[in-house]
């Protein structure tokens, strides 16, 4: 197990060393004058600047040194989570990120809770309920949330539980109460996601001959369904877990943006809009390594719920 | 041992000497597209305490219907449209799965068919046993010690380790003695064994059937074995019964049953179980053979595999060592061992799949050892493969005639008016109707899928076609129409057989030589009559000893009445 872990981690690494570099390449070398652009976003007029006042500004920002040694320069400060000076706003992209970051972390936690509660809820109850109608109701339901688009859903809830029943706040980052509406527009669509894999894969496993070893010992449908269903059912469904929660991130994008919210969502919308490239660069790199994180969970619980996987890696 | 504690091993009180179960006029159907179609029929069955019974019959007879039907697991599909089933004197006819429940486990146990799909694989074995001893009201601390003992009683070794271990860590047999010490966990009345051992290799189909027979024995518990082997039923059971498209057909003790069969049905099964149709013997169908041409020759073939690392365990395992075998033209060699004996491993190198370790492979005396896969390609019109499973050799999208040609267009053989000639020429010497070239594998039943796979096999006249157990995967009756197939071929075309199978009754059928493999090695190997009929070594023996069907072989062979008055029913399968 260590061997795998280690292994696993290693692999975690190279990826988002991948991603710093992919992301230094688009934003640093591929436009045609970096300086300009940079120099622009900074609110600098670059056709009134004297070629003095532009070389101080450049060495300002590090931009006079050549294109490799400025990577290994941000690469090591990367490294310490130093990323730089903001281009558009006089603050360190360090301060910025800590600043928005806990509001868009505590929103995508509470978000992936409601996908992992309806999900599971909606699935399990859709395999193991017996009442036809009620069964075919839960099947289907699954369907209507995923085609929902997540703004329409994110108004819908406003117009509903803020303006006509006064419930919720509609906007703002101040307290729990503000972050139920925005955290179901986020979880909802993949909620509804994972209940339609796991419902199947649990339809499925139902089938599965060892059910029928289980039925016969005369178990109940409800120790059948948790003890030896689910546990093997939600095998695929972690997979499809591990792309959720990297959805949930990128679409924290668009319910900030709804919801009038403060937060790292809010800020890439803004950075993107002003090209202000320190920050987009660090948000990218926090993207990546949330994603390279929960795949790594995945892969670890993955190997925890099913023996086999776990004899695999070691083996290999 | 706890075992006199047991409350199923006093079976003495006179309440027990009613039946367990008792199925009266019962019929099941299952509902599809608004029809019911009926799977079994006004079957009337009891079974006495202490009493093994077996119901044999073909797949679609409706012996897992019934099966299903006592312990209340039929589909959902499925329906009881008359009769009733009483079990241990309660009526339990259309009952809900919360009384139904309260039976199994406790009343009736179930060993399933397949072993290696029976245990949940992401379970310890302890725990998915611990669940039925629970059942019993076994006080907490005391269920580890019963689930030990429940293993140990299904003749698993190490069964503290066992207990800790998943299902992935353990072979076939084990997890079917696993399957069996599930089933006894519950210390139930009546166990119902659904082939319960059609999965395995003969040797160790016989050691479980003997373990579960002394089980049941020690116990007085009830035994219901479903089998498609009526050599299995008769050698195990108290009582036969015959089941045909639904409906009991004949029942009786085994002897009566295979002495005196009163219906053509029966007959049929007795001539279709290879060890049953020669008096309960293991007869070589060729005992005359002549000297021919070798074909394929492996000469001293060893191959190592290397091992994932284990702390302190072997760095190689050695599948094959100096192994040698030839195959003539025209004629089969039966190649025969359990698995694991490194059968599988053998023809992977025949075929050029895997490069052994040591020794030399020839094809028509040329050396074909070190050929490439380019070299070997055209070498691959001269012998071709039949797989074991015709479930999955076949790809579900393709068509009849469109899997026959595919060898053909693949070595761009003939036009499209001479490949649809072969195909309707294939079809007929496989003895399929013209008409199923247009059909899906789905549309077919097992046989006829094999019957597919070996038109293709034929389709650019090999002269060589490498069996891969062809017909372990079939009924007993639909195994005979094919081995009598593949005879035909050999006779017509000329082809040569390499036949690879774990049991002697079946290539005793089929093969001229005989080549016994044990641990990577051949024990024995000689003309099919010496090796079946004068087995110079233990392992030969205890190979032929494990053909079932032999409990009545005496009676058998001073009776050939039986066996004269064989109507071969033609046409009747499939």
């Amino acid at each position: 197990m260590p061997r795998y872990l280690a292994g696993r981690v290693a692999q975690a690494l190279l990826v988002l060393w991948a991603a710093y570099t992919v992301t230094f390449i688009i934003l640093n070398v591929l436009p045609s004058d970096p300086i300009t652009l940079q120099l622009s976003a900074g609110g600098a007029d670059v056709s009134q600047l004297t070629p003095a006042q532009l070389h101080d500004l450049k060495a300002h920002y590090g931009l006079d040194d050549p294109i490799v040694v400025q990577y290994f320069h941000h690469l090591w400060r990367a490294l310490h989570f130093d990323f730089g000076m903001s281009l558009t706003q006089n603050v360190s992209v360090g301060s910025l990120i800590t600043d928005k970051l806990p509001s868009t972390i505590a929103l995508t936690a509470v978000a992936i809770g409601v996908v992992l509660v309806l999900g599971l809820g909606i699935a399990f109850l859709a395999t193991y309920v017996q009442w036809r109608p009620a069964r075919v109701l839960l099947a289907r339901l699954p369907a209507v949330g995923v085609s929902l688009p997540q703004f329409f859903v994110g108004l819908l809830l406003i117009q509903v539980f803020s303006f006509s029943l006064t419930w919720l706040p509609a906007t703002g980052t101040h307290g729990w109460r503000s972050l139920v509406l925005p955290a179901i527009t986020l979880g909802l669509p993949p909620s509804a996601m994972l209940a339609q894999l796991l419902t199947r894969s649990l339809n499925d496993t139902w089938r599965e001959p060892y059910i029928t070893t289980a039925r016969a010992k005369g178990l109940s449908r409800w120790t059948i369904q948790v003890r030896h269903a689910l546990r093997n059912a939600s095998l695929p469904a972690l997979t499809l877990l591990g792309v959720l929660v990297g959805y949930t991130v990128v679409n924290a994008v668009v319910v900030e943006t709804v919801f009038s919210r403060n937060g790292i969502g809010q800020l890439a919308q803004q950075a993107v809009l002003g090209q202000d490239v320190p920050v987009v660069q660090a948000i990218v790199l926090i993207a990546a390594a949330l994603f390279v994180v929960v795949n790594l969970l995945v892969d670890l619980l993955y190997s925890l719920l099913d023996p086999r996987v776990a004899r695999a890696g070691r083996a290999a | 041992m706890s075992t006199e504690a047991a409350p199923l091993d006093g079976p003495v009180t006179p309440a027990d000497t009613s039946p367990i179960v008792e199925l009266a006029g019962l019929s099941v159907g299952y509902h599809q597209r608004g029809r019911t179609t009926l799977a079994v029929e006004e079957v009337d069955l009891a079974i006495a305490p202490g009493e093994t019974v077996a119901v044999v019959g073909e797949s679609g007879s409706g012996k897992t219907t019934t099966a299903n039907a006592i312990l209340g697991l039929l589909p959902s599909s499925g329906v009881i449209t008359a009769g009733r089933i009483r079990i241990a004197g309660t009526d339990v006819t259309g009952a809900p799965d919360r009384v139904l429940r309260t039976f199994r486990g406790n009343v009736i146990g179930l060993v399933p068919q397949d072993p290696m799909v029976g245990l949940n694989p992401t379970m310890r074995i302890g725990g998915q046993i611990a669940e039925v001893v629970r059942r019993r009201g076994v006080d907490k601390r005391l269920v580890g010690a019963e689930v030990i003992e429940a293993l140990e009683r299904a003749g698993v070794d190490q069964p503290a380790v066992r207990a800790r271990q998943y299902p992935n860590a353990l072979s076939g047999g084990l997890r079917q003695r696993v399957l069996i010490a599930i089933a006894i966990a519950g210390h139930p009345r009546l166990i119902v064994a659904d082939e319960p051992t059609s999965a395995l290799d003969v040797t160790v189909q016989r050691r479980i059937l003997d373990h579960l027979g002394g089980l049941v024995a020690e116990t007085g518990a009830s035994l219901l074995i479903i089998t498609h082997d009526l050599g299995v039923a008769a050698d195990r059971a108290d009582r036969v019964v015959v089941m045909q498209r639904g409906r009991i057909v004949e029942q009786g003790e085994p002897a009566a049953i295979l002495l005196r069969p009163r219906e053509p049905y029966t007959r049929h099964l007795i001539a279709a179980a290879p060890a049953l149709s020669h008096a309960g013997g293991v007869v070589p169908h060729f005992t005359d053979v002549t000297p021919a041409p070798e074909v394929l020759r492996l000469d001293g073939i060893g191959k190592d595999f290397r091992l994932p690392r284990t702390a302190g365990g072997e760095r190689t395992f050695r599948a094959l060592d100096d192994v040698t075998l030839s195959v003539r033209a025209g004629q089969t060699l039966g190649l025969v061992g359990e698995s694991g004996s490194g059968k599988t491993t053998a023809l992977r190198i025949a075929m050029g799949l895997e490069k052994p370790t040591q020794g030399r492979v020839h094809l028509d005396g040329v050396d074909i050892t070190d050929a490439g896969w380019s070299q070997l390609r055209p070498l691959r019109r001269r012998f071709q493969l039949v797989h074991q499973n015709p479930y999955s050799s076949l790809d579900p999208r393709f068509t009849v005639a469109q899997t026959i040609a595919e060898p053909l267009v693949s070595f761009r053989v003939g036009d499209r008016a001479s490949r649809a000639a072969r195909v309707r020429e294939l079809l007929d010497q496989v003895a399929l109707p013209a008409a199923f070239a247009d059909r899906k594998p789905a549309e077919l039943s097992g046989g006829q899928r094999q019957r597919v796979a070996i038109a293709r096999a034929l389709a650019l006249e090999p002269e060589l076609v490498f069996l891969d157990e062809p017909v372990s995967a079939l009924d007993v009756s639909v195994q005979e129409q094919i081995l009598t197939l593949l005879l035909r071929l050999q006779a017509d075309l000329g082809v040569g057989y390499l036949f690879i199978s774990h049991d002697l009754a079946v290539v005793a059928q089929l093969a001229h030589h005989v080549a016994v493999l044990r641990g990577g090695r051949i024990v024995e190997s000689g003309p099919a009559e010496t090796i079946l009929t004068a087995p110079a070594e233990e392992h030969t023996r205890e190979l032929l000893g494990a053909v079932p069907g032999q409990r009545f072989a005496a009676e058998l062979a001073a009776a050939p009445a039986a066996a004269s008055h064989q109507t071969r029913q033609k046409g009747s399968g499939r």
